[in-house]
């Protein structure tokens, strides 16, 4: 198991990732209508590489966020789901 | 949650407007078979559903019809896009063109507007699972009826025919999650009561999670 992984908890993890996509989310919508913002794009690529970090790594101990994390064994089927109060 | 891929599932490139044929596609878009109705019903259905295989299935071909609605909705952008109003007054959508004009709008082929009547939720994940297999061949007989009726046009029968081919897919899916959930019913004792909330809620004294 990869050793930063133990420092913080399957919660603590996936909240970084959770308010890393929110940040991607809110800056894609204001880039939509405001292209040319340098300061912005800035903030997004930096967001985008650490969430990227953030996602191999709890994706490494907790199992996959997306159908697209390669795996040798399918661990898409495990519980809870997110609609269940245990994942959250 | 969702994140948007910015490209179709399957690609969808008609070079010829023709909006006799938007105007019965349209049904798979937002009509009783159609992939809004799918999508939403196995979304919707998946919170209650009882075993791992059931949950991820109705997750993932919920989420794949969105991707099959946005190929629908691609279809009907491009057989109404650049249309002379003459041809679509021929194709019979003047009342639509007044209401719609070319935007893409969920009714069935009929002009009903998109209704959540054409989904359940039964609170029975069997009863769930076979109207689910239902309307996966339901959806298959409607693509296979649009093929008919696109006969002359093979840029609008390619996506047809790939969107008819997963519903196949979903079909045959969606029976093996079925005799998951019916294996996993029949491990144990099972008394539909058990499974009703308002009993656990009414005895106070277990709040049914064993402890």
């Amino acid at each position: 198991m990869h050793n930063n992984c133990m420092e913080s908890t399957r919660e603590e993890m996936l909240m970084k990732i959770r308010e890393y996509n929110f940040s991607i989310i809110e800056l894609a919508l204001y880039l939509d209508t405001h292209p040319d913002d340098k300061k912005a794009i800035c903030m997004h690529k930096e967001y985008c590489k650490t969430v990227k970090e953030l996602e191999d790594k709890y994706q490494k101990v907790y199992g996959p966020l997306t159908i697209k994390y390669p795996c040798n064994k399918w661990r898409w089927l495990e519980e809870p789901w997110p609609w269940e109060k245990e994942a959250n | 949650m969702w994140t948007y891929d910015k490209r179709l599932e399957y690609p969808v490139n008609i070079k010829c407007p023709n909006p006799k044929l938007a105007k019965v596609i349209i049904s798979q878009y937002g009509g009783p078979d159609g992939e809004l109705a799918a999508s939403l019903r196995y979304l919707s259905q998946r919170f209650g559903m009882p075993d791992q295989k059931s949950k991820a299935i109705l997750n993932d071909i919920g989420t794949e019809e969105l991707a099959h609605l946005e190929m629908v909705g691609s279809i009907v952008h491009q057989l109404t896009k650049g249309a002379s109003i003459e041809e679509i007054e021929k194709a019979g959508l003047a009342p639509y063109y007044t209401d719609h004009g070319v935007d893409v709008y969920p009714a069935s082929a009929a002009g009903v507007p998109f209704t959540a009547a054409y989904i359940a939720c039964k609170g029975d994940p069997i009863a769930n699972l076979q109207e689910d297999l239902a309307a996966e061949q339901k959806a298959r007989a409607t693509y296979e009826k649009l093929i008919d009726l696109c006969r002359d046009d093979p840029d609008v029968i390619d996506p047809l025919r790939f969107l008819r081919e997963r519903e196949v897919v979903h079909f045959q899916r969606f029976g093996e999650a079925l005799r998951g959930v019916q294996d996993k019913l029949a491990e144990k004792k099972f008394y539909m009561n058990n499974n009703c909330p308002m009993n656990q809620m009414n005895n106070d004294k277990d709040c049914g999670c064993g402890n």
